[in-house]
């Protein structure tokens, strides 16, 4: 394996267990490559942000190792089980034990959002309705969201409220694993700040594994144990924030030592 | 103006050089002759001065030294020269970008690639069906994956919603055809075969064939429109990663809906097609409702109302796949919702229409 994960943030992760381990992957969409030979490694209990420009394909990473996207070649290991030649039965398995909050939230908009956070407790648990519907509860206010949202149906609730439902939704299992994309996308400051504070809380008391997309310094700075950044169709480098300054690469000296940079290491 | 008299010339502007009066300065604008090799332009006198006209300027200054010329602006105020340099600056470089190709290539080369993508789309749309039948025949054999909610509401909503239409519309045909077919046969004396006219084209053909476009109309495009916000909303990708099959909760209730519903439809808008042919034979032509009947009874047997019924689980199968097939393209943004829907109402009426005929053909060559 060549050099994408550069030993600079190993002995930051909180324990040398691996939670997902992605080998020589390669995306291609007609004739444009996205991935090419890009290895990955996710510590179990840690907080990885994903960062890359436009295009590089931060996304369709999230989307390839929860099984969104077939990737051409390469192999991708959740939780000790090759996912892309699992049978059935070991997916729906694996699947169980992560969870994924889409940028917009993704809930489905017939159901309320109680039914919501259910829907995957009635795919997957056989449980009594009145467990699962305090377990739901409970779920939607650990995200912070008041009593009644539970009620409300996802086109009568605000972004940020959206966004928390839909991690209640992405947390209804009990997953060991957490995939956000882009979770603060589109909030104010404020919103996004609470939301950083409240997957740190989560993550801490849980104990999940965080895989994150964002584009958002604030959160890099104030949740990120380590960054994997995505650059030439790879992970170019992965490592602790602090790390990031000293690599030499254009794109990632613009990213972490712009002016927003600055700022928000100021605040972080 | 163009003061030629000094040592070298000088292009004096004044007034207001805005972008609204661009096209009268442009007109006014005098020529420079072209054996200046030294140009002068003196803003001193220029009033005002925004992006239009300073590009203006930009532009002749950029022109002339292209030509070898050389073009010095003086007299700028210093908001003026900072304005004429990011114009100056955001001029594209390349003014003229390679037109492209036009003619025979570029023709062979779009007929080509459309060739290839309609291939590709009838290989999908073909998966899709493949797919869309192992679902089915999965539920038929294990009924409680089924999810009897969806398929309740989707059977109000698709089916009994759907009557009034429906019933007018056979009305309507049945009234429609009782008046032009009574005005031809009536030149033959042969009136009271207009029961069996009104009778074999309503139960054999136009009952079902009508029912199945104003349901390609009416839920065809729900289907797709519905199901393909939810595509561009990423719910379909989240059922997917909690475990739940798309196709298995979004089409297959949708689709066995249309299978259920669409026979009552098609049967109760050819009840209403006999009612309002038998009401307009009888106003018209003064065939009673007994004699209707009566030579209902004898003259048209029970396989013309047969061969309208066989074909409607076939249209309504060609309904769902196509639209459900249409929302699952949906992607990027919400216009393509709405092609996707026009085109899933276009494609739909058009197989149900193409499979009538293919339906004439067998059933006549059958000899039924």
């Amino acid at each position: 394996m060549d050099g994408a994960n550069t030993p600079l943030g190993e002995d930051n992760a909180q324990t040398d267990e691996v939670a997902i381990r992605v080998r020589g992957l390669k995306n291609q969409f007609g004739r444009q490559v996205v991935h090419e030979n890009l290895d990955l490694d996710v510590m179990k209990g840690e907080v990885l942000g994903i960062v890359g420009g436009s295009g590089t394909g931060k996304s369709v990473m999230l989307r390839t190792i929860v099984g969104l996207n077939r990737p051409a070649e390469g192999s991708i290991e959740v939780l000790g089980v090759d996912v892309l030649h699992a049978s059935e039965k070991e997916r729906r398995e694996v699947e169980k034990r992560w969870g994924v909050a889409f940028q917009d939230g993704a809930l489905f908009s017939s159901l309320t959002v109680l039914q919501n956070v259910m829907a995957p407790m009635r795919e997957h648990l056989k449980l009594p309705h009145h467990i699962m519907k305090s377990l739901a509860e409970l779920k939607i206010s650990m995200v912070g969201l008041p009593y009644y949202a539970g009620d409300k149906y996802p086109s009568e609730l605000s972004g940020g409220m959206k966004k928390r439902a839909a991690l209640a939704r992405a947390l209804a299992l009990d997953p060991e694993i957490v995939f956000l994309d882009e979770p603060t996308a589109g909030l104010d400051p404020v919103g996004a700040a609470a939301y950083d504070n409240l997957i740190g809380e989560l993550q801490r008391s849980l104990g999940l594994t965080v895989f994150m997309v964002t584009h958002d310094l604030d959160s890099l700075y104030a949740i990120c144990d380590r960054i994997a950044v995505l650059a030439e169709k790879k992970v170019l480098v992965t490592g602790p924030i602090e790390m990031m300054t000293e690599i030499d690469h254009p794109w990632v000296q613009e990213y972490f030592t712009g002016p927003r940079a600055r700022a928000a290491q100021g605040k972080g | 103006m163009l003061d030629q008299d000094a040592e070298r010339p000088v292009l004096r502007v004044t007034g207001k050089l805005l972008t609204a009066a661009l096209g009268t300065v442009e007109r006014a604008m005098p020529s420079i002759p072209s054996n200046t090799s030294d140009l002068e332009i003196d803003l001193s006198g220029a009033d005002a001065l925004d992006t239009g006209g300073a590009w203006l300027i930009a532009d002749l200054k950029t022109r002339l030294e292209a030509e070898g010329r050389s073009v010095t602006i003086v007299g700028a105020s210093d908001d003026q020269a900072a304005l004429m340099a990011a114009v100056t600056k955001a001029i594209p470089e390349d003014e003229s970008p390679e037109a492209p190709p036009t003619g025979f290539i570029p023709l062979l080369d779009r007929t080509g690639r459309g060739t290839v993508d309609a291939g590709k789309s009838v290989v999908s749309l073909l998966s899709f069906f493949g797919l869309i039948l192992t679902r089915l025949v999965g539920v038929l054999l294990r009924p409680w994956r089924l999810r009897f909610a969806a398929l309740f509401t989707q059977m109000e909503e698709t089916g009994l919603k759907a009557v009034p239409i429906v019933a007018l519309m056979g009305f309507l045909i049945g009234v429609v055809l009782a008046f032009q077919g009574a005005a031809q046969l009536r030149q033959f004396g042969a009136e009271v075969f207009v029961v069996d006219l009104i009778a074999v084209s309503v139960l054999r053909e136009l009952g079902i064939l009508l029912t199945a476009i104003i349901v390609a109309g009416r839920s065809g495009s729900a289907f797709t429109a519905s199901v393909g916000s939810m595509k561009l909303q990423e719910e379909i990708d989240a059922m997917r990663t909690l475990g739940l099959d798309p196709i298995e909760v979004l089409a297959v209730p949708r689709i066995l809906a249309l299978l259920i519903m669409l026979p009552i439809l098609g049967f109760i808008a050819n009840i209403a097609g006999l009612f309002g042919g038998g009401l307009m034979s009888w106003i018209d032509l003064g065939i009673s409702p007994g004699l209707f009947i009566s030579r209902l009874y004898a003259d048209v047997g029970v396989w013309q109302l047969a061969i309208g019924m066989i074909k409607a689980p076939f249209f309504a199968l060609v309904i769902g796949v196509i639209s459900i097939w249409q929302a699952f393209q949906v992607e990027g943004s919400s216009v393509s919702v709405g092609q996707r829907t026009t085109a899933s109402v276009v494609q739909s009426i058009f197989l149900v229409i193409a499979l009538d005929a293919l339906f004439s053909v067998f059933f006549s060559e059958m000899g039924v």
